[in-house]
């Protein structure tokens, strides 16, 4: 086989692995993805069954721990709707009332099940300006 | 003292924006005076910004709090060591750090090579010099450092407790000087596009820069995942969260660049590649520096949504677009000098490696972007977790680490196949021998990944052993010295070569440990009260007591109160003590009360673990203080207004009350195998990375000798 | 701050402007030249070595080692030629 009819088969080789590649990368991710959502959001239209990405606020005064595991309520960033979650496994240290979370679960009736050890809590760039003595 | 830091930073804007006009005015002219005075105003920079930074770092050690980055930061009660590092917990801090880093390092640069690249680093200068005047001027105009409070208040609110942790600290300048370090062979490179000087002459004077800036980056990520690992209350060490997969990916393309810019040294190929690797490996480093201050991803990283996310996001795409054009406008001159000889040769394997690598840094990518590219695609924001990327990371990680074991057993342009046998018979043995071993004494085939890569490990080590030792006999050969100097000469005289080996088993070593301790790890969550035991890891593990700490927080995190547990842990005749608590610090938010304030505020989670080069095990506790609220409540309106040693007195009451009488408490144990090997791979790869960095003396003192004869005959012509 | 701005640019310009105060420099073009050819003759240098001890190692047969050498010998001194001829231009002690 020339040279040149060798690298053209090298090249056409070389794009299928890629083409197949990239299909690979696309159809795995979107069939593994959980949907991102907000508490009015999934209150307004969840599908029951599916997972999905919470993400909120927690409200004050709804922390309530129970043997291994927590309830809560969230509501959006900027809202009052809150949706009552009920978690088990590690809470993040940072995790308290006012405080911006992540959890990862399903709608059961009218509660988010959060899936165990997925609650994130985001960090506090600086403590909060209510704080200053 | 705060107007010093200001103007500080308003005449370095003004002598960066110099530098970059003079240095480009110097270089289209041929007056050599412009480029000096260019390069001149580069130093006068760090100068500036080392006097900004010292005003700075002055006010948090003075706990001047009439500085609003102070006040925010820091407080008379921050042990000395968070203070002086509470400047890049911030925003405006870490801005100023990273024009810190790039003028000092660009002024390094600048004066090594002032008497060589006279084409190019004029240019390189303008380049730099526009990058410092850009973050200068996001400092002015919207995040100053040396903003001031109109009323200084009289305590600071702290660090916040998560970042008291040494490596957390030493964490954001090591990545900084790593995403910097990268700017400088991307300055010189655009510099070679400018002036057509496309040769390997601009790698030949940054590769240093490039191996250290590497160096750093990866240190970096390791201390973050090793924080994570010992501070975070999950116990794990990589997420895939979009903070951490942002460091990586620049990582990534680094360590391409690293590899094919030895292809162009030797063999004139891959400019293309070359330039185009390099301008993404910054671009890389500006997104994740941008990308921890920008909110566009949901991450526990991200600090809120920030004032300057559209600046940094204008810089990226005007870098893109503007080195694209270049490079395309260039590519004439970016021809190779030469073409692959065969398929069994370094180049064509640091190809290989190089393929890999990008892919692994495009799925990265793709995942961590992946919220924007489905809302862009569907219009819903999905997100993939750590299975996906562990998923597609792990079989190319595979392929990664192969390669670092045929690596270096090949020669350049050709090795031939005789060769190869002979090179590849005794890893071939040891790797069949060590899969028998593993199938027959251990578990591991429980997970043929995991067995891969310990395999692939065993691989790895004895081709670098085996080129050691046969590079040794060679010398030997020729030098007729001992076997120790014989190595010791090897080493020295091929630093490059055998620190990238020694770096390559680092490698294989740190993927061991991330394949035990994912693969094989052991995970109990349990409540448990006095007297209660439990199995994990083969050691039988007894909660023993519960204890109270008031003060006196031996690691310096400057907690008042700790709450843990004493857990001893016994197998056969072995036995050892673990203490996990959780600190607790004190709020300033006066609703919780006098004496509830010191309960409720932030509290982080103080692990115990016991190393091991077999296993980790990793014990974490939550006690349970629901109990005493009511005696806190019950203090908070009796003891309001008493003074300080008095609610002392009644905390330590209220502690003691935990420490006789606990609730049952939430436990976590991790056991971890090889974990501990990820650490030490991490060591091995740094060696390596030191030895191939050193300089080496003969070249210097022969470079010395030539400027002297240059000098003499300068001189003699001028007398 | 305006009058530590001020100050702080004056003492920059002094030391900036300096250059084209003193015009032209002494440098002569030459060096920087020189140095990059010595740079490129250390890395080929390097190269014929590992070239050497690659030999010495088995990876290459004698026949490749040859030719190698040889290509890389040439481009050695074809650099030491451009060397010399920059030392030409200027006398030596």
């Amino acid at each position: 086989m020339d040279p040149a009819r060798k690298r053209k088969l090298r090249l056409v080789m070389a794009l299928s692995v890629a083409v197949l590649l990239a299909g690979a990368l696309v159809y795995t991710s979107f069939a593994g993805a959980t949907e991102a959502s907000t508490p009015s959001q999934l209150k307004a239209s969840a599908e029951s069954g599916r997972s999905y990405e919470l993400t909120g606020k927690v409200v004050d005064g709804s922390v309530e721990r129970r043997g291994d595991g927590l309830r809560f309520a969230i509501r959006d960033r900027e809202g009052t709707e809150r949706l009552p979650v009920n978690y088990q496994g590690v809470v993040p240290d940072p995790f308290r009332d006012g405080r911006e979370v992540i959890v990862s679960g399903r709608m059961e009736g009218g509660t988010f099940v959060a899936e165990r050890d997925s609650l994130v809590t985001k960090c506090p760039s600086k403590f909060t300006k209510e704080e200053t003595s | 003292m705060a107007f010093a830091g200001t103007a500080c930073l308003l005449v370095g804007l003004i002598t960066a924006l110099y530098a970059a006009v003079a240095s480009i005015a110097g270089a289209r002219t041929g007056r050599r005076e412009l480029v000096v005075s260019g390069r001149r105003a580069m130093y006068c920079l760090a100068a500036l910004l080392i006097a900004a930074t010292a005003v700075l770092q002055s006010a948090f050690l003075r706990s001047d709090f009439s500085f609003k980055l102070v006040a925010e930061g820091s407080s008379t009660d921050t042990p000395t060591f968070y203070k002086v590092t509470a400047m890049w917990a911030t925003q405006d801090g870490s801005l100023l750090l990273w024009a810190l880093l790039l003028a000092v390092f660009s002024s390094a640069v600048l004066f090594l090579t002032r008497r060589s690249l006279r084409d190019i680093a004029p240019w390189a200068t303008a380049v730099l010099g526009t990058l410092a005047a850009f973050f200068l001027m996001l400092m002015l105009g919207w995040e100053n450092p040396f903003t001031t409070l109109a009323v200084a208040p009289q305590e600071g609110a702290g660090l916040n407790p998560l970042l008291r942790h040494p490596a957390m600290m030493i964490h954001p300048p090591m990545l900084y000087t790593g995403y910097v370090g990268f700017s400088i062979p991307f300055a010189f490179a655009i510099g070679a596009l400018i002036t057509r000087h496309t040769g390997a002459d601009w790698i030949r004077a940054t590769r240093r820069f490039a191996l250290i800036a590497w160096t750093f980056l990866g240190a970096g990520i390791m201390l973050g995942a090793l924080w994570s690992y010992t501070e975070l209350g999950w116990g794990g060490y990589w997420a895939w969260d979009p903070v951490e997969n942002a460091s990586l990916m620049p990582w990534l393309t680094g360590t391409a660049f690293l590899h094919s810019i030895m292809v162009q040294e030797k063999r004139g190929m891959l400019k293309v590649w070359n330039v185009s690797l390099i301008i993404a490996t910054f671009v890389l480093a500006l997104l994740g520096t941008f990308l921890v201050r920008s909110g566009i991803l949901e991450s526990i990283h991200a600090f809120g949504a920030s004032t300057i996310g559209v600046q940094f996001l204008t810089c990226i795409i005007v870098v893109i677009v503007g080195s694209t054009a270049l490079v395309i406008s260039r590519l004439p001159h970016l021809r190779s000098e030469s073409r692959l000889d065969s398929l069994l040769s370094r180049e064509a394997f640091f190809l290989l490696n190089n393929l890999v690598l990008v892919l692994l840094c495009v799925f990265v990518f793709w995942g961590t972007f992946f919220p924007l590219i489905s809302e862009a695609l569907t219009g819903t924001e999905a997100s993939v977790g750590p299975p996906w990327f562990n998923a597609v990371t792990t079989p190319l990680a595979l392929v990664l680490v192969l390669l670092t074991g045929i690596g270096p057993v090949l020669a350049w342009r050709r090795i031939t196949p005789s060769g190869l046998r002979r090179v590849f018979v005794a890893p071939a043995g040891v790797t069949i021998v060590a899969l028998v071993v593993l199938v027959a004494l251990t578990n591991a085939e429980d997970s043929v990944l995991a067995l891969a890569m310990f395999c692939l490990t065993a691989f790895v080590l004895t081709v670098v052993g085996q080129e050691m030792l046969r590079g040794t006999a060679a010398r030997r050969v020729i030098t007729g010295d001992s076997w120790p100097k014989a190595a010791a000469g090897l080493l020295a005289r091929n630093r490059r070569r055998y620190g990238g080996f020694i770096a390559h088993a680092g490698i294989a070593v740190l993927f061991l440990g991330v394949a035990g301790s994912s693969a094989f790890l052991q995970q109990r969550d349990l409540r448990l009260s006095p007297g209660d035991t439990f199995r994990a890891g083969g050691y039988e593990l007894t909660y023993e007591r519960a204890t109270a700490r008031l003060g006196g927080d031996g690691a310096g995190t400057g907690a008042p109160i700790a709450f843990g547990a004493v857990l001893t842990a016994r197998k056969g005749s072995e036995s050892f003590t673990l203490h996990p608590s959780r600190n607790f610090y004190p709020t300033r938010d006066p609703s919780k009360g006098s004496i509830g304030r010191y309960f409720e505020g932030e509290a982080t989670s103080e692990v115990d673990v016991r190393w091991g080069l077999h296993r980790d095990l990793w014990t974490a506790v939550r006690p349970d203080i629901s109990q005493l609220e009511g005696p806190i409540q019950e203090a908070n309106r009796k003891f309001a207004d008493s003074s300080g040693d008095v609610q002392a007195v009644v905390i330590a009451a209220i502690a003691e009350r935990y420490r006789t009488n606990p609730p049952p408490a939430a436990f976590r144990s991790i056991v971890s195998p090889l974990v501990a090997w990820i650490w030490i791979g991490g060591g091995i790869i740094l060696l390596g990375a030191l030895i191939a960095a050193w300089p080496t003396p003969e070249a210097r003192v022969r470079r010395v000798r030539s400027l002297y004869r240059a000098r003499v005959g300068r001189e003699l012509s001028g007398a | 701050m305006v009058l530590a701005a001020v100050v702080l640019a004056c003492l920059v310009a002094l030391v900036v402007l300096r250059p084209l105060v003193e015009g032209p420099g002494r440098e002569v073009e030459e060096d920087a030249r020189r140095a990059e050819l010595e740079a490129a003759k250390e890395a080929k240098y390097r190269e014929i070595r590992d070239a050497e001890l690659d030999r010495g190692m088995g990876k290459l047969s004698a026949e490749d080692h040859r030719t190698t050498d040889r290509e890389l010998r040439e481009e050695a001194i074809e650099i030491l030629r451009e060397l010399d001829a920059l030392e030409g231009r200027s006398p030596r002690a």
